[in-house]
């Protein structure tokens, strides 16, 4: 057997049938839908006389639009009304398996996935969203598609790719423990730019990323896209095998030893080689701040607002002046004394359980600063019953925090949770572009922990020296 | 869908680097579900300054680019996110072709599907193209997909690379889904076999 990478690992199993100019037919083995990218697609099977070729490996879900309030009032607006609507009647008319809004299961598409156990090492997993490169933590090759490739996996499971590069990022030693996933992910991001993964998947790595918990690998591979890469991915281990073990959609018990022994061979061979490979040292790796309208925008929270004039080529230095413009942000200002008005901490990148531990014990025993706005948003109906369960929504209650129904919510502001003209935001979610979380809002991405501490003081602030 | 052949038109120049999809189309314009009429969303943050009047600068807003069908922009056009809005909006506003010299991914492979052909050039040449618009606001290019080649006015010639299976579609209109159609013996045959190998990811996702 040649030597092969994770990716490689995956990718040959998959494919169907490739031609002599590398155009490859890739069988998908799960498709995730959301009410947003897939009225289209189906409108479009329709016209066609077409069928899903296997619903069973398809689960729908509203997120994108569902209201974080009281459900029992249903939803307000008529164009987010209309499109859950719709995906019911689309998944009823083709015996897909949807999780309504009022179905405890229900919740971001990319949280449900995982945690319902049909995220499994070694699948092919796409949706219509650019974030389900979540679901590569588990040593999966999962990327984001547009409609009309939703319509195309629907109708033949497959879908008509080419093979991209390899990059591996490896991140050495140890983070302090103060940082997270989140934080390692934007200084990532930091270092290779916005676009800096164009073309590749990209294989996690180092002792730092291994020691993650499945949570922290999911946060981590769903910022990929923000570095340009489609497919960010881990390989499996213990900590992979131990989280989905039982899982309602799992491998059942007389395929688990079977399904566990061809998930151990899922790892990068000694000596193969990547198309590129970046290294961190995770004791390098302050939180993060961002302070522009874009991932890459980033500073360490011991750090300051850039000058533009500090860069020498002059897209960048417009591109800065530009961002900062839009955040009313002037250069040299410490990133620790930008106040806030608003803090979001949800969306499919930080809304798991541990995010919200985390996040609870800095408001622990605290409360959230006169004029700033704090809101809680779990990933899902069971990651909100399981917080209760532990008593998190008490603690945030406590501190004057709103504790909300599950949803994508402002991380885009497709419901009602958006941010005012002007408004400037701890966010933790995944993208600061201009508007994101509502027309005029200004977004700064932190990890959950850095998240609440700046809900609890009005401004960002290092939480390795905080009490 | 549509096939793509030779084309000439105006062309609009944007210049941005990494312009969002989230900046191509405002999510409030995702609540649709429809492909059509999309181009009252397009760009639909930056068109209109914060009171809501025609930002003067914005190249929407010039009335001859009204019917410009050539985006002339910069490095990582279409980052973020996948909605296929952003280049159904560009497609409703009469946009044909996008010229930068480098694009996201996903917004790249959306474009394909919805017959926009967007070409990658050195940006030595993105630049010059620039400096064309800048000097006459109604520069117009003609871009033949099979020569593979983009002409000025003036005669000056530009070469581009695209995938052949890529250029071979746009060419045809081909439809991609009829195409993987036509292996379906072969899935099947993949499918029987996988089943063996590893039945666990056969088993129906049931509620």
């Amino acid at each position: 057997m040649a030597i092969q990478t994770l990716f490689d690992k995956i990718w040959a199993p998959h494919v169907v049938h490739e031609g002599s100019d590398g155009t490859t037919l890739l069988y998908i083995d799960r498709h995730l839908i959301h009410e947003v990218t897939s009225p289209q697609a189906f409108e479009g099977l329709k016209l066609a006389g077409r069928r899903p070729r296997r619903p069973g490996a398809t689960l729908a879900v509203p997120d994108h639009n569902v209201p974080t309030t009281d459900r029992s009032l249903g939803i307000a607006d008529p164009l987010s009304r209309i499109q859950i609507q719709t995906l019911e009647q689309h998944c009823a008319d083709f015996g897909i398996t949807m999780f309504s809004m009022h179905d405890v299961r229900q919740g971001i598409v990319h949280v449900i996935g995982p945690e319902q156990g049909l995220t499994l090492p070694g699948m092919t997993i796409v949706c219509g969203d650019s974030h389900t490169s979540t679901h590569g933590a588990f040593g999966a090759l999962a990327f984001g598609i547009g409609t009309s490739e939703v319509e195309h996996v629907l109708a033949t499971q497959c879908l008509i790719q080419k093979r991209p590069r390899t990059m591996e990022i490896r991140v050495d030693g140890h983070v302090s423990p103060h940082c997270s996933a989140k934080d390692m992910i934007l200084a990532i991001i930091g270092t290779i730019g916005t676009a800096g993964g164009t073309g590749y998947v990209v294989e996690y790595t180092g002792e730092a990323i291994r020691s993650l918990s499945m949570e922290g690998r999911m946060t981590l591979c769903n910022m990929s896209i923000e570095g340009g890469a489609r497919a960010g991915m881990i390989a499996p281990d213990e900590t992979t095998f131990s989280y989905i073990k039982d899982r309602p959609m799992a491998p059942p018990a007389h395929l688990w030893t079977q399904a566990v022994h061809q998930w151990e061979e899922l790892r990068t061979d000694p000596g193969a080689a990547y198309d590129r490979v970046v290294t961190l040292q995770g004791e390098d790796i302050a939180p993060q701040v961002t302070w522009g309208t874009n991932p890459g925008m980033v500073a360490g929270v011991d750090g300051v607002v850039p000058d533009p004039r500090s860069f020498s080529d002059a897209e960048t230095r417009d591109a800065t002046a530009r961002a900062l413009d839009y955040m009313a942000l002037t250069p040299g200002t410490a990133i620790v004394d930008i106040p806030i008005d608003r803090v979001f901490i949800g969306s499919c990148t930080n809304s798991r359980i541990e995010d919200l531990r985390l996040a609870a014990s800095y408001f622990q025993g605290k409360r959230v600063a006169p004029g700033v706005q704090a809101m809680v948003v779990p990933g899902s109906g069971l990651v909100k019953k399981q917080a209760e369960d532990e008593g998190l929504d008490a603690v945030f209650r406590a501190a004057g925090a709103e504790w909300r129904e599950s949803g994508c919510s402002m991380c885009l502001a497709m419901n009602a949770d958006v941010l005012e003209p002007g408004e400037r935001c701890a966010s933790t979610s995944n993208r600061n572009f201009e508007g994101r979380q509502g027309k005029g809002g200004r977004t700064h991405l932190v990890s959950p922990a850095m998240a609440a501490a700046a809900a609890v003081t009005g401004h960002f602030v290092d939480i390795r020296h905080w009490a | 869908m549509e096939s793509f052949t030779t084309h000439t038109g105006r062309v609009a120049p944007l210049d941005r680097v990494d312009v969002d999809t989230d900046q191509i189309i405002p999510k409030q314009y995702l609540k649709t579900i429809h492909r059509t009429g999309l181009k009252e969303g397009l760009f639909a943050d930056w068109r209109h300054l914060p009171d809501g009047s025609p930002d003067p600068n914005f190249f929407m807003n010039h009335p001859q680019y009204a019917d410009a069908t050539i985006l002339l922009t910069r490095d990582n056009f279409g980052c973020g996110s996948s909605r296929e809005h952003a280049p159904w909006a560009l497609l409703d506003y009469g946009i044909r072709a996008i010229l930068a010299p480098s694009f996201a991914e996903i917004f790249y492979n959306n474009c394909f599907q919805n017959s926009i052909l967007p070409i990658v050039l050195e940006a030595r040449d993105i630049q010059r193209l620039f400096d064309h618009v800048c000097a006459d606001d109604r520069f117009e290019l003609t871009i033949d997909l099979a020569a593979q080649t983009i002409t000025t006015p003036q005669n000056s010639t530009f070469r581009f690379s695209i995938d052949p299976f890529r250029k071979q579609c746009l060419l045809q209109g081909l439809d991609a889904i009829g195409l993987t159609l036509q292996r379906e013996q072969a899935i099947a045959d993949y499918e029987a076999r996988r089943t063996r190998d590893a039945p666990w990811l056969f088993q129906d996702l049931c509620s």
